[in-house]
């Protein structure tokens, strides 16, 4: 690893390369991409959770002038796997969740298709469904392992003995509710099947990643890799919901084989979106802290239930973060799974870390209460020296850093520790803190291919950009690894006709991507020396981590709420983050990405709440006018600082990731901030009204 | 049913035959190719389809195209011919090479976007930048909103702007953003901007 400790134009604020097209409109998303003569798609869906289609009656449908084709577990291909349930589609007559796609109906209108897929007329022979989740259901099962790969369970010490002999315990029920990602852009695909030399598949789809998603579908229709080409230069979003292709893509490759050499057009609607592209699963977290009078903890327990569904496992790894976040000798983190009925849940913005330090921040904050201690000061009092559980020392760690500057900045040391005491007109004001953490991932594989052409230097890489500058951060890693200026450099990316690159997930895209880039311009110099003839060229690749180091980001948030005493309306004015997150690349985009996250995590604390009725399995508010999220009235100061970290071990760049920790703690810090304004405790997500009027009515 | 409809999309007439249930929306995307505005809810949900009709800011998606004969459309991609006179356009700046555009002109509001870094993934962007344009005029207008206080002209400082911009979401939540890139717009257009 070459470390570059000389940056130049790593740091810079540099503006967005694909601004003038994202602001124009021209930036072509999936579905835009021009095709003459494309046909338009629409799926039909199960309206029962559980049961089997009896009958399916595809007449008046096909009737219809303009339609192409209706597919149906009768009439559509059989995949050549279909080991994945979720991709598995019209395979046949099952349902195993609301929503579950059942028939295609392809014309030449989108107007025609939307009909024609209302006029199939399906008979169900219905089965008793399940699709509640409790924590005292008696089929919660242990999963193998929790996202992606951890343990599911842990235990050091005697958690229980532990808590018996505590001088302080806070022992709670924490749940966060059903969320739903929803990127501004649906997910979409255009496709097309051309049926020459053997046949190949072009899949223009909106995508976190165009080789994961490329062998995806290669597996699902017995494909060879080189067959199919998937191309994305523009995510419109996609927080998780478009890291591992959902059914759509699926539905659109489909559609194309059946229409071989027109190409056709899929976007789910928004509410399809609700059933078919992955969401956080409901968690409920059992919180265990046992501390000394002086705030030493001395037991620490996170316990988890939540959902995944029937025909396809995802174990969210909630439980994680407590492993590692603070000090004690007796901790146990355990994950249990109820497997349902229902949409098949997926990764959404930090899973494992969003959901699992809401649970655990309000706890150290109930505690610090309690022991009538600053919440600041019992988190530094449980600052571990190494990584818990691994022993490992962190390659850097600077939580206490990020709470200290928090507090400076904030103002932190005005701040009354009592709750419900401080009234402006006829709101009741308080503030409240948490920790952020995510770790720094590196994936195994992906490549970069630097060339020399006339006087600049083009990177080719199939690396993803979600919003999250890669056009105009990559180019500056290369930059500084050919030691020329950013503007003499062109990248190129999404599309899986440049060499390999990983999904855009786990915040690893920078340190997996940018290490490849680096790797490419060093083999480059090194054979050609520093001015390298027109047309040399030389790849890179990703290299493994150097596992001696425990590596993590850390971050403080701290919120201001306001809660009206009449209504209980919450607000937030005020939200401030202090992120230690290694190197930042470029602090204009870095910036956007820390409030957006912030932002994302403030609509979870507030609002988010896909209402899953478990009558029917169907998610009632699935549209954006009934599962709010924040808008721009909801914002208005939310401040992200950073710390200069140096760390030369995480990578050649120095950078940690930065697209999801903005999101981690932001609830906590918000219920915390709730507590203080007015003195209850919400521990039960999202923050509405309803929580909070009982005691202020009392009051 | 079929009609024909002649609208003039970013100055230049069209002439199409459309199915009456047809949205202005996907008249725009599906017949004519013009995907600036985009589609994120199809329901009057999120803002990302906003154009302005006859100058004045309507969701495409909720509009049926056989409404819009004889309209004058404009979309983020039309914005600046439409709204600035010649010598208010600016080319792209900065170190800004994009992959597509590098010579395409833009409004005040579009360049005080990419200044302010207002978005991210792009997606609401053009939705935005329309809206935020005609919710300026409607503000030049005196028009009021639901955060103006009574009898009191309206100041165009964050809430105002947050309220009226309220019906274009961004998932990426660029707000903290997209207020001062109007902001710092407006304030270049001679409006008197509060704090």
């Amino acid at each position: 690893m070459t470390f570059l400790s000389a940056p130049d134009a790593i740091g810079s604020d540099l503006p967005r390369r694909d601004g003038p097209a994202k602001v124009l409109g021209t930036a072509v998303y999936a579905y835009e991409t021009p095709a003459d003569g494309a046909a338009y798609v629409h799926p039909v869906q199960a309206t029962i959770a559980r049961g089997r289609i009896t009958e399916l009656d595809t007449t008046a449908a096909e009737a219809l002038d303009g339609v192409a084709a209706v597919l149906t577990p009768a009439t559509t291909e059989r995949l050549a796997s279909t080991d994945d349930r979720e991709l598995a589609a019209l395979q046949d007559e099952e349902v195993a969740f609301r929503g579950q796609v059942i028939a295609l109906v392809v014309a030449d209108s989108s107007e025609t298709a939307r009909h024609a897929a209302s006029l199939v007329e399906v008979a169900y022979a219905q089965q008793a469904h399940d699709a509640e989740l409790r924590a005292d259901r008696d089929d919660l099962y242990a999963p193998e392992q929790v996202n992606p790969t951890f343990p599911t369970d842990t235990a050091e010490g005697d958690v229980e003995a532990a808590l018996a002999a505590a001088e302080v315990t806070v022992q709670q029920t924490y749940t966060t509710a059903m969320n739903h990602n929803n990127p501004m852009e649906p997910h979409a695909t255009t496709a097309l099947w051309d049926p020459a030399d053997g046949g190949s598949l072009t899949l223009w789809d909106s995508t976190q990643g165009v080789h994961p998603t490329r062998a995806a579908l290669a597996r699902v229709f017995g494909l060879d890799e080189q067959r199919i080409r998937v191309v994305c230069p523009y995510v419109g979003g996609g927080f998780g919901s478009k890291g591992q292709p959902h059914v759509n893509v699926v539905l659109a490759a489909l559609a194309a084989r059946a229409l071989p050499g027109q190409p056709v057009r899929l976007a789910l609607t928004r509410q399809q979106m609700f059933c078919l592209a992955g969401y956080r699963t409901p968690t409920i977290l059992r919180c265990s802290l046992g501390a000394d009078r002086d705030g030493t903890l001395t037991a620490l327990a996170v316990d988890v239930v939540e959902q995944t569904s029937r025909i396809k496992e995802f174990a969210e790894q909630t439980g994680v973060p407590a492993r590692i976040m603070y000090a004690t000798a007796n901790r146990r983190t355990t994950h249990r799974l109820a497997a349902l009925d229902v949409p098949v849940p997926s990764w959404m913005r930090a899973p494992g870390e969003c959901p699992g330090m809401f649970g655990p921040e309000v706890a150290m904050d109930e505690l610090a209460e309690r022991l009538g201690m600053d919440p600041i000061d019992l988190r530094v009092r449980n600052e571990p020296e190494v990584e818990p559980g691994s022993g490992k020392p962190f390659s850097s760690r600077n939580l206490v850093g990020c709470l200290r500057e928090g507090a400076e900045r904030f103002g932190w040391s005005r701040r009354d520790p009592r709750p419900g005491v401080r009234r402006r007109g006829a709101w009741l004001v308080g503030t409240g803190v948490a920790a952020s953490t995510y770790p720094v991932n590196r994936m195994s594989q992906s490549t970069a291919v630097i060339r020399r052409v006339g006087d600049r230097y083009v990177a080719e890489i199939g690396a993803a950009d979600l919003g999250t500058g890669t056009w105009t951060t990559l180019p500056q890693i290369a930059a500084d690894a050919l030691g020329v200026p950013v503007s003499r450099v062109e990248v190129r990316i999404g599309d899986t006709d440049y060499p390999m690159a990983s999904v855009a997930g786990g915040s690893s895209g920078m340190t997996t991507w940018g290490s490849a880039v680096v790797e490419a311009a060093r083999a480059l110099r090194e054979r050609y020396g520093n001015e390298p003839p027109d047309g040399a060229a030389a790849s890179g690749s990703v290299g493994r981590p150097d596992d001696r180091y425990a590596m993590h980001a850390f971050g403080a948030q701290f919120a201001e709420a306001h809660i009206h005493t009449d209504t209980g309306e919450v607000r937030v004015p005020r939200l401030l983050g202090v992120f230690a997150a290694g190197r930042i690349i470029n602090p204009r985009t870095a910036r956007s990405q820390f409030i957006g996250g912030m932002t994302m995590g403030l609509s979870m604390a507030l609002h988010e709440s896909s209402v899953l009725d478990p009558r029917s399995g169907h998610v009632v508010n699935h549209d954006l006018a009934e599962y709010h999220i924040t808008v721009n009235a909801d914002v208005s100061e939310i401040e992200a600082y950073w710390l200069p970290e140096h760390d030369p071990h995480v990578n050649a760049m120095g950078s940690k990731g930065i697209g999801e920790i903005g999101i981690v703690g932001t609830a906590a810090a918000v219920s915390n901030a709730v507590w203080h304004a007015c003195g209850v405790r919400v521990r039960d997500l999202p923050i509405t009204l309803d929580k909070v009027l009982p005691a202020l009515e009392e009051g | 049913m079929h009609t024909e409809i002649t609208v003039r999309v970013d100055g230049a007439p069209r002439r199409l035959t459309v199915d009456t249930r047809t949205t202005l929306l996907d008249a725009l995307r599906e017949r004519l190719g013009v995907t600036s505005p985009k589609k994120g809810c199809d329901h009057g949900q999120c803002g990302a389809c906003t154009v302005l009709s006859g100058g004045k800011r309507v969701l495409s998606c909720l509009t049926l195209a056989v409404t819009q004969d004889g309209a004058r459309v404009t979309t983020a991609e039309g914005l600046a011919a439409e709204d600035t006179a010649p010598d208010e356009r600016g080319p792209v700046d900065g170190d800004g090479r994009s992959p597509d555009d590098t010579d395409r002109h833009l409004h005040p509001v579009q360049r005080a976007f990419i200044d302010r870094d207002a978005f991210q993934c792009g997606y609401c962007t053009p939705g935005q930048v329309v809206s935020a344009v005609g919710m300026l005029r409607e503000f030049a207008r005196g028009w009021p909103s639901a955060v103006t206080e009574g009898g009191r002209e309206p100041r165009l400082d964050h809430a105002e702007i947050a309220e009226r911009m309220s019906g274009n979401l961004c998932r990426c939540a660029a707000y903290v953003n997209i207020v001062p890139a109007i902001q710092q717009a407006a304030a270049e257009a001679g409006t008197e901007v509060a704090g």
